[in-house]
């Protein structure tokens, strides 16, 4: 067994458990993560003085329980990261597809877009529109999804380029296949596994910007357990209780690293050469 | 006299297996031309590389003598090997339009090899580099001094390759297959070249080929490799009056001699493809192609002396 | 060249135009811009005047090509919030913006391209694996979180530098270093394949059998053509750097442009935000020509072409 499998081995295991325990979330958390109790307010975890089995990560300014939090936090960061990157491949895809195809005016026109998207401000714009529209899981996956699609697009046309003019495309067109036929069955199948790399990129930064997103206090609204958000509350208390802001960065740290990983080995495993 | 370059029993082995040169013997005296031949994969490349010690990481190289005047190459540090490079010893190589850097100037690419070796200003180094592209026919030198490689075309980097070769008065030139890139016309310019340099500098000049129309015009000794060994040596007169080994005369009937191969005789080929060598091969490696193959080629075959300064690896030589 | 100036000087002025355009409709967004500015305790009246003193009243188109024709002129409008000239508030912030970003490009060239080189040297060994593990764990760190970890760290715990703050040079060491963090991964890896493929060449080669140095061969010989994509990522990721900034200048409590921009957003101070929005669009496409000209000035076959 060579390094290669190994990291990927492990990117599926950490993506595979954090799976596991946002879809299981409600039988696995030990408590309700949104119930509040002021008398048990910033217990530290179990394994630090002052800390009880009850809460095993501790409790929050609130009284809630870290653990549960962390727990349906899992099921945001995938949910937000997951339906985002669907969002932005369906626009990229289309975009990249069209543009790699046609060629000419159509592909000068695909590539000012995306050259205007390049140009505008992720961050800015996103907490602008969260804040003009009012934040909510919806609209963060929205803001996300129509301004993460870049990268769906450079691939997505450059590999249709290189797609366009092999023999089987040229069969299917001479055989009179319409274009949308082409485009979805010949083109899209072919280029899937290069899509499907980026994919993994692209969820692991959708994962990272909602937290800073949440962060700023513009992101998943409270008191959903949005793992960003943790680290914001914890913020002030962040001096004397660091654990506070260090068990949701961890949690954010490796969920991420696992996706990229994943993403490395699927590189690998596909054979998609790498060009970032 | 006492060779420039002698290379006694020298074997390559890549990390994959492969024994890309098994046991090549060869001697390169001062003022000669000694020339290399062989079809493609034969192992020349690593040959004239491992000569340099220029190989791929994870190659292995090991020779019972591998000398260059008074040092010897096997022992010597990579630091010290670099110094001998490009001073002492000089290559040019197959491809000139991508062994020159596409970044720097020609001057300036010519100039810091002067000042690696002889810690010369870059003015010297300009002067002397322009003085040699006068030399080996090009225009304008100062001109071109300032150019990039893009600019030029292929004939004139590989005269700017020799030029850059001869920088620093080397005594051992090594030229691997130097115009098998160029046309027809260039090429035979440019042997002309190197034929005139060497007289005048008394280069020992080791010339890779596969084109023993080269050799018949270049070589005073000629080797004649064939999947990592060499199969024929000796003078070039005596190798084309009496060519012994299967391969050899193989070879010198795929291409037209001049004033040898009759006009009208249409040119022959030898069928089949250089097999690839595995560690462990024993017996001749030509024997699947030779229309003389008998049950002793699959043994070990001893090198035999055709004639004075002349020897063969082949069973039909006699003992 | 000329040709191709040319027409790189008309994309760059039509993405510039469409982001004016984005940068506008953005902030109309929420439908009422007036009734965002007065905040949720104004009466009817107070909506009615600000509308009428902003110029909200007026048809979009007249609203928008008043406002692109005042920012072509360098007026981008009064801050609602600050009642002060836009252009002056970032004029103040902007230094310290462009010192963080320059800080990060440069801690983030300094680590990723020795990085980068030496894993190219050494492609395929062990140490090679470990510096792609180091890329893979930086590229995982969510940037805010790594600012919150350094200031318990470096500055509570061991005091070795300032928490907050930009008034020595030091207090740019923390920031610029999370900037940095978000950039090296790329960085590294285009360095590495850049010069992997550099020392395969025949010129790497035929300066190896020029006996040249190792130092010369690496530094001046391949790292010189690998440099090309670096120099252009380089470019964009000093932009996206820069935008990020919004987030580690909150962390760091540095007042710069993204700061501002921040504290303009939740208090709904839209001329500033669509200013800064502008702003950053037009340093990014400005950086990208940039990168444009200095790879020209690398390689001289562009420069001919
Ligand atoms: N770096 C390498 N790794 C593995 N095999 C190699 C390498 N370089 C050359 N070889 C093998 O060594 C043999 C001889 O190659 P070469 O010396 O380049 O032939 P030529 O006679 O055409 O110059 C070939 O079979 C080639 O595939
Ligand atoms: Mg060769």
């Amino acid at each position: 067994m060579n390094a290669r499998t190994v990291s990927a081995g492990l990117g599926v295991s950490i993506v595979g458990f954090l799976l596991l325990v946002a879809l299981t979330a409600g039988w696995i958390a030990p408590h309700d993560p949104f119930e509040q109790d002021l008398m048990k307010r910033m217990i530290p975890p179990a394994w630090m003085d002052g800390g009880s089995v009850e809460h095993l990560l501790g409790t929050d300014q609130l009284g809630r329980d870290y653990l549960s939090r962390l727990i349906y936090g899992a099921r945001i960061s995938l949910l937000i990261g997951t339906l985002t990157v669907v969002t932005s491949g369906l626009i990229g895809t289309a975009l990249g597809v069209v543009g790699g195809y046609f060629g000419g005016r159509t592909d000068d026109i695909v590539m000012f877009v995306i050259t205007c998207r390049l140009a505008i401000p992720l961050i800015l714009v996103a907490l602008t529109v969260v804040a003009l529209i009012g934040s909510s899981l919806t609209v963060v996956v929205l803001t996300l999804g129509l301004l993460l699609w870049e990268r769906f697009a450079v691939v997505a046309r450059t590999t249709t380029m290189q797609v366009r003019n092999l023999d089987y495309v040229a069969a299917a067109r001479a055989a009179g296949a319409s274009t949308p036929h082409i485009l979805l069955r010949e083109i899209l199948p072919n280029i899937m596994t290069h899509l499907v790399v980026v994919a993994t990129l692209e969820m692991a930064l959708a994962i990272l910007l909602e937290a800073a997103l949440s962060f700023l206090g513009l992101g998943v609204p409270p008191p959903l357990p949005s793992w960003g958000l943790m680290i914001a509350e914890g913020k002030d208390y962040m001096f004397f209780s660091p654990w506070v802001i260090v068990v949701p960065g961890v949690a954010l740290f490796v969920l991420v690293f696992g996706i990229n990983l994943l993403g490395d080995g699927l590189r690998d495993f596909l054979g998609v050469s790498q060009r970032r | 006299m006492k060779p420039v370059l002698e290379i006694e029993n020298l074997r390559v082995g890549f990390a994959d297996g492969t024994a890309a040169v098994r046991g090549v013997s060869l001697k390169v005296a001062r003022g000669e031309t000694h020339c290399l031949v062989g079809e493609s994969g034969c192992g020349k490349s690593v040959t004239a590389l491992s000569t340099m010690n220029l190989l791929a990481r994870g190659a292995r190289r090991s020779a019972d003598v591998m000398r260059f005047h008074d040092y010897d190459l096997t022992s010597l540090s990579d630091r010290d090997m670099a110094r001998l490079r490009g001073d002492k010893i000089a290559m040019i190589f197959q491809e000139p339009m991508t062994s020159l850097n596409p970044a720097y100037t020609i001057g300036s690419q010519m100039a810091e090899v002067l000042e690696r070796h002889r810690r010369v200003s870059r003015a010297k180094g300009l002067e002397r580099a322009a003085d040699l592209l006068g030399r080996v026919g090009i225009t304008a030198p100062g001109m071109r001094l300032a150019q990039y490689p893009h600019q030029l075309s292929g004939g004139l980097r590989q005269r700017v390759m020799i030029a850059m070769a001869l920088m620093c008065e080397p005594e051992l030139l090594i030229a691997d297959e130097p115009t098998t890139a160029l046309d027809v016309t260039v090429q035979a310019q440019i042997l002309r070249l190197l034929q005139e340099l060497q007289r005048e500098l008394g280069l020992a000049l080791l010339l890779i080929t596969h084109d023993l129309g080269i050799v018949a015009r270049m070589a005073q000794r000629v080797s004649v490799m064939y999947a990592g060994q060499v199969v024929e040596s000796g003078s070039a007169e005596a190798l084309f009056r009496a060519p012994t080994h299967p391969y050899t005369r193989g070879l010198l009937a795929c291409v037209p001699i001049p004033g040898k191969t009759p006009r009208d005789q249409p040119l022959g080929s030898i069928p089949g493809v250089v097999p690839r060598i595995g560690p462990g091969f024993v017996g001749c490696a030509f024997r699947d192609r030779c229309a003389h193959a008998e049950p002793a080629c699959g043994g070990t075959v001893p090198r035999r002396t055709v004639a004075a300064d002349h020897d063969a690896v082949c069973t039909m030589v006699p003992a | 060249m000329l040709q191709f100036l040319l027409r790189r000087a008309v994309l760059a002025l039509s993405v510039c135009l469409t982001v004016l355009v984005v940068a506008f409709a953005l902030t109309r967004l929420s439908g009422d811009l007036a009734v965002s500015i007065a905040g949720p305790n104004a009466t009817s009246e107070d909506v009615a005047t600000i509308r009428k003193n902003y110029g909200l009243d007026r048809p979009l188109p007249v609203q928008f090509v008043d406002w692109a024709a005042n920012a072509a002129s360098g007026d981008l409008g009064r801050s609602y919030l600050y009642r002060a000239p836009v252009s002056g508030l970032i004029r103040e912030r902007l230094p310290i913006t462009l010192g963080l970003g320059l800080s990060g490009l440069t801690i983030a060239l300094l680590t990723a391209i020795p990085l980068g080189i030496l894993s190219a040297m050494r492609e395929g060994t062990l140490l090679d694996r470990a510096i792609g593990l180091v890329a893979l764990l930086g590229q995982a760190m969510p940037s805010f979180w790594l600012g919150l970890i350094l200031v318990i760290w470096f500055g509570l715990k061991l005091q070795w530098l300032p928490i907050s703050g930009v008034d020595t040079w030091q207090g740019y060491i923390m920031p610029g270093t999370v900037l940095a963090f978000s950039a090296i991964p790329a960085l590294m890896r285009l360095t590495r394949a850049g010069m992997i493929e550099a020392l395969s060449s025949d010129y790497i080669r035929t300066a190896r059998a020029k006996g040249l140095s190792t130092a010369s061969i690496v530094l001046k010989h391949a790292l010189r053509n690998a440099a090309m994509p670096v120099v252009s990522v380089a470019a964009v990721q000093l932009g996206f750097m820069l935008g990020g900034s919004i987030v580690i200048e909150t962390v760091f409590a540095l007042h710069g442009v993204g700061y501002l921009a921040w504290e303009s957003i939740s208090k709904n101070d839209f001329p500033v935000v669509q200013a800064v929005v502008l702003l950053l669009a037009m340093i990014y496409i400005g950086l990208t020509l940039l990168a444009d000209t200095m790879n020209a000035v690398l390689d001289p076959r562009l420069r001919a072409g």
